[in-house]
């Protein structure tokens, strides 16, 4: 207890130097400098749910590639500073999902993740084996993150080679230094939200993160927390690089009394805490309240209310947002705490998503099947260009000459198309293809597979529970409503300057489909039982038996005497006379 | 007979050490404790398997022992399982009294990671080189061990998972090897399943100790079932252990007897057993924080320390002024017209297969056995 209270008596009196160089030893060249910046967005959906998004920033001027070892860490933590300087990682994403995202009824995801855990990785290349160094990397990273990771080997990994380049700085992008893995069984529970709280700077105990409580949070419709690492710009001129380190929470809240009239939402009843300082070690912490369908105020009420207002383009829209600055002690008001009550009406008509996919599986049986992925474009006039990615397991034999692409009933010929067979219990397929969207319309991708008969010792515990196939992952440059900022370092929001912007016209967005659960034929794990009570019981029953016939032979014997006739027999024995 | 002789030369020689504390000191011989959990169950309706483990857990980490020396395998996920009814909780009182999951738990095995196989590895520290050191047991010859296992069991084996069992045979013999590797000082052995006292008849190696909540012939009860989360939450043996467990803070002095009197048969209706004369000590002479609780060795000094200068850091040329600077830029996330025109990937070389071999080898035959040898000096 009392070593805590140290630590943030500390962090207090750090806080005015955040800014400048850190002087902790007598030396005239500054520390690398860390920032950390945390923010909270708060969007009521269409739906009538409300969604949550953390982001949680560490920018550190350093270099861990250059040799020599870092061994002061500050605001970002070690064990990540580590694992980047050990593997050589350029890039490492990591998500863990428990829900899948209705984008049709919630709109788009300010970070789109899929259900389950999903990993992907750029190393460096001066890495000379990527595989060696992956399965390592996913072993530590179990580890960190109380996650079953280490089964991300060969069978479930592949090499994309076009999709998931990097997100971050860099002027060469060889495929071969890249992995994607994703597991769709991975639970998320609270062993895996306490780890990703204990990296943060505060902990959970300052600042936004005392708002994360895993008993609300889990009983929530969608719950998404990623670690994003990559490589950023430090300014403008782009010359020298700063690590970046995003932790990012995202969570979707159920509506329980659907009624007429106003929705009321509080941070309490949504976290079951309120908020009563900002974190000491964080250069800006703020809470976005998105107010875009509502300027006037009519269908939203926020309160306390505030007069800060904010406009990002995000997601191709530019929408308008209410700002609380938790640095500014005015905002927690003479309660100091802060609690926001927003009471809103959501209205019937939402614009309805540009992109939007969905994957099923169709046939009957157990032996064959077929995987139908559909994309939808509701652009009314301009088509665009999607990368479709797909993973599938090798116990489904995909027959690729029956892939057909369909719009609006003609065939679309993809533009690029890279396949990777696969080989039985060492690799899964990889499909890749490059197709145009025609505006306003449906494409639909199918493909016939047969299903494979594993190895009795290859099934799970639970085998008639089905077997995952990860979501498929469409990339798309998406036709923007609004003219996008390309200038990438001036200051936004967190949670508009994710992904990084080239053009104006257009925004980069990443959609996943379900995943899918399919039945293997399963062999009925009692039978040996069965067989060998029943060969034993034969056994026993008939072999006995004939035996006792064939062998047993039948003898006289005379019954034993009574006691009179025993003591009469010992006394004739005595006297020499035969018995009776 | 050596560690008397420690203590003896000890109080002789320092009279700084307290004389009531020095007793105490080096009684029980142990500087660190580990403890491994493991629920061997899996499906909904076992969750009372994971509720043990989670109380014990929760005791073993309320007095004092760390999440780094604590191993816990849980075979199923029950707090976030789309049947629970309170998500990220698991409760081991009827209406909702105690969530034994709370808020700080951190879970080193789990799902399909539970096998015999892992278990013995554990155990036996044979693990692959690249095991993060959270799913390690790192003890040495100077670590108490507490092991506690819950699950379906029979006469003589432990169910894992439904579809594999271990028995009481592999079971003694990874003890025994703990032992040959001096991994342990001392160990206690809890079980709580059916016929558990059936685990511990094998054991055989020296300093064990063994208790389970039933002899063999007879089954372990489940305490109660809740009827809003609908399935039985705790078992009857655990269920008093989490009990007791809870009257004990990190300085209490209660030990192993009051252990073997917890659950009589009027309560548990099995009959617990227990056996210590593998155990080289007299179980009223180990405290039950030996096991369940953490050593807190602190020695108290009156000498000062003078603290070394701060390191002088060398001059180091943040490189940025020798290096040329060259101006990085992001990637483009879908560079179409790069996508359609980029190159196949190169395939790598592999040798002809042997078909080919063999049929280039066959053509060669052919020709020559049809030209004659002189030919082949036009060849080379």
């Amino acid at each position: 207890m009392r070593w805590e209270e140290t630590v943030v008596e500390e962090a207090t009196a750090d806080k005015e130097d955040t800014s400048a160089p850190e002087t902790v030893v007598q030396s005239s060249v500054p520390q690398p400098k860390d920032d950390f910046q945390e923010e909270l967005v708060i969007r009521p959906l269409h739906s009538g749910d409300i969604y949550a998004s953390f982001q949680f920033r560490t920018l550190w001027e350093t270099d861990f590639m250059r040799g020599n070892k870092v061994s002061h860490y500050r605001l970002f933590p070690k064990s990540l500073g580590q694992v980047i300087s050990k593997f050589s990682v350029r890039e490492l994403h990591i998500s863990f999902t428990q829900g899948y995202w209705r984008t049709m009824q919630w709109g788009q995801p300010f970070l789109p993740s899929p259900p389950g855990a999903e990993l992907w990785v750029w190393f460096q290349d001066s890495v000379t084996d990527v595989d060696g160094t992956w399965k390592e990397l996913t072993n530590v990273l179990s580890g960190i993150f109380c996650a079953s990771l280490n089964f991300i080997d060969s069978t479930n990994t592949v090499q994309p080679s076009a999709s998931f380049k990097p997100l971050g700085i860099g002027n060469v992008t060889d495929h071969r230094f890249l992995r994607y893995a994703t597991l769709p069984r991975e639970i998320v529970c609270t062993e895996n939200l306490t780890p990703w709280k204990k990296l943060l700077p505060c902990g959970s105990k300052a600042g936004l993160a005392v708002l994360l409580k895993s008993e609300k949070l889990f009983h929530s419709s969608f719950h998404s927390q990623a670690v994003h690492i990559r490589p950023v710009c430090q300014d403008w001129q782009c010359k020298t690089t700063s690590w970046e380190l995003r932790q990012t929470l995202n969570v979707v809240f159920d509506l329980h009394t659907p009624g007429q009239g106003k929705l009321e939402w509080s941070l309490f009843k949504m976290f079951s805490r309120t908020l009563t300082e900002a974190c000491p070690l964080a250069s800006s912490s703020k809470i976005y309240i998105d107010i875009t369908d509502d300027p006037q105020g009519e269908q939203f009420e926020v309160s306390p209310a505030t007069h800060l207002l904010s406009q990002a383009m995000v997601l191709g829209d530019r929408r308008t947002f209410s700002v609380y600055d938790l640095t500014q002690q005015i905002t927690f008001g003479t309660v100091r705490s802060l609690n926001l009550l927003i009471r809103w009406k959501s209205s019937e008509d939402m614009l309805r998503p540009l992109l939007h996919a969905e994957r099923y599986v169709a046939g009957y049986g157990l032996q064959t099947g077929e995987i139908h992925t559909l994309m939808y474009n509701n652009h009314p006039y301009r088509s665009f260009p999607v990368l479709l990615l797909d993973s599938v397991p090798w116990y489904l034999r995909l027959y690729i000459h029956t892939l057909t692409v369909t719009s609006k009933g003609k065939d679309n010929k993809p533009s690029y198309i890279h396949y990777q067979p696969s080989k039985d219990r060492v690799r899964p397929h990889l499909l890749e293809m490059l197709v145009q969207l025609p505006p306003n319309s449906v494409t639909e991708v199918t493909v016939q597979f047969e299903r494979a008969l594993l190895k009795w010792t290859e099934y799970t515990p639970d085998p008639n529970h089905g077997f995952y196939v990860g979501s498929s992952v469409i990339s798309s440059l998406v036709p923007s409503i609004v003219a996008m900022d390309t200038n990438s370092t001036r200051e936004q929001p967190l949670f508009s300057s994710f992904f990084p912007c080239k053009e104006e016209s257009s925004y980069f967005m990443r959609v996943y489909t379900e995943p899918l659960l399919v039945n293997l034929p399963t062999p009925d794990f009692s039978m040996p039982y069965n067989v060998i009570c029943l060969t034993c019981t034969v056994v026993a029953v008939g072999y006995g038996s004939l035996y006792n016939l064939l062998t047993r032979s039948f003898q006289i014997e005379e019954p034993s005497p009574g006691l009179a006739k025993r003591i009469a027999n010992i006394i004739r024995k005595m006297r020499g006379v035969p018995p009776l | 007979m050596q560690l008397q002789l420690f203590v003896i030369i000890l109080f002789l020689f320092s009279p700084l050490v307290p004389q009531e504390n020095a007793g105490q000191f080096f009684s029980s011989g142990h500087t660190n404790n580990w403890a491994v959990l493991v629920c061997t169950s899996r499906f909904w309706f076992n969750y009372r398997h994971v509720a043990n483990t989670l109380s014990v857990y929760r005791s073993v980490k309320r007095l004092g022992i760390p999440d780094s020396h604590i191993v816990l395998m849980l075979a199923d996920d029950m707090a976030c399982n789309h049947r629970n009814p309170k998500p990220a909780t698991v409760f081991s009182h009827k209406n909702m009294e105690l969530n034994v999951y709370g808020d700080d738990v951190e879970v080193d095995y789990r799902g399909y990671e539970v096998t015999v196989e892992n278990f013995l590895r554990v155990l036996t520290g044979r693990l692959p080189p690249s095991t993060p050191r959270s799913k390690r047991l790192l003890s040495d010859d100077r670590s108490n061990i507490l092991i506690y296992l819950t699950g379906h069991g029979g006469n003589g084996f432990l169910k894992f998972q439904d579809s594999e069992e271990i028995s009481n045979v592999e079971l003694a013999d990874a003890f025994e090897q703990m032992w040959q590797k001096r991994r342990y000082n001392e160990l206690l052995f809890i079980i709580d399943t059916c016929q558990g006292a059936s685990m511990y008849e094998r054991f055989y190696s020296p300093n064990l100790m063994a208790l389970a909540s039933s002899q063999v012939g007879e089954d372990s009860l489940s305490h109660q079932p809740d009827l809003a989360i609908g399935v039985h939450l705790m078992d009857r043996y655990t269920f008093y252990l989490l009990e007791f467990l809870e009257d004990i803070h990190p300085s209490s002095k209660a030990n192993m007897n009051d252990l073997f009197k917890v659950c009589p048969k009027s309560q548990c209706v099995s009959t617990p057993g227990h056996r210590t004369d593998l155990f080289l000590r007299d179980p009223g002479s180990a405290l039950i924080t030996d096991f369940f609780g953490s050593v807190r060795k602190v020695e108290i000094t009156m000498e000062t320390i003078n603290l070394t200068e701060p390191i002088q850091q060398v001059e180091q040329n943040f490189v940025n002024e020798e290096r040329q600077k060259e101006t990085y830029s992001y990637v483009d996330q879908l560079p179409v017209s790069e996508i359609i025109h980029q190159k196949p990937k190169q395939k790598d070389w592999h040798p002809p297969d042997g078909f080919i071999l063999g049929l280039w080898t066959l053509i060669l035959l052919v020709f020559f056995k049809t030209y004659g040898m002189k030919h082949l000096k036009h060849i080379f």
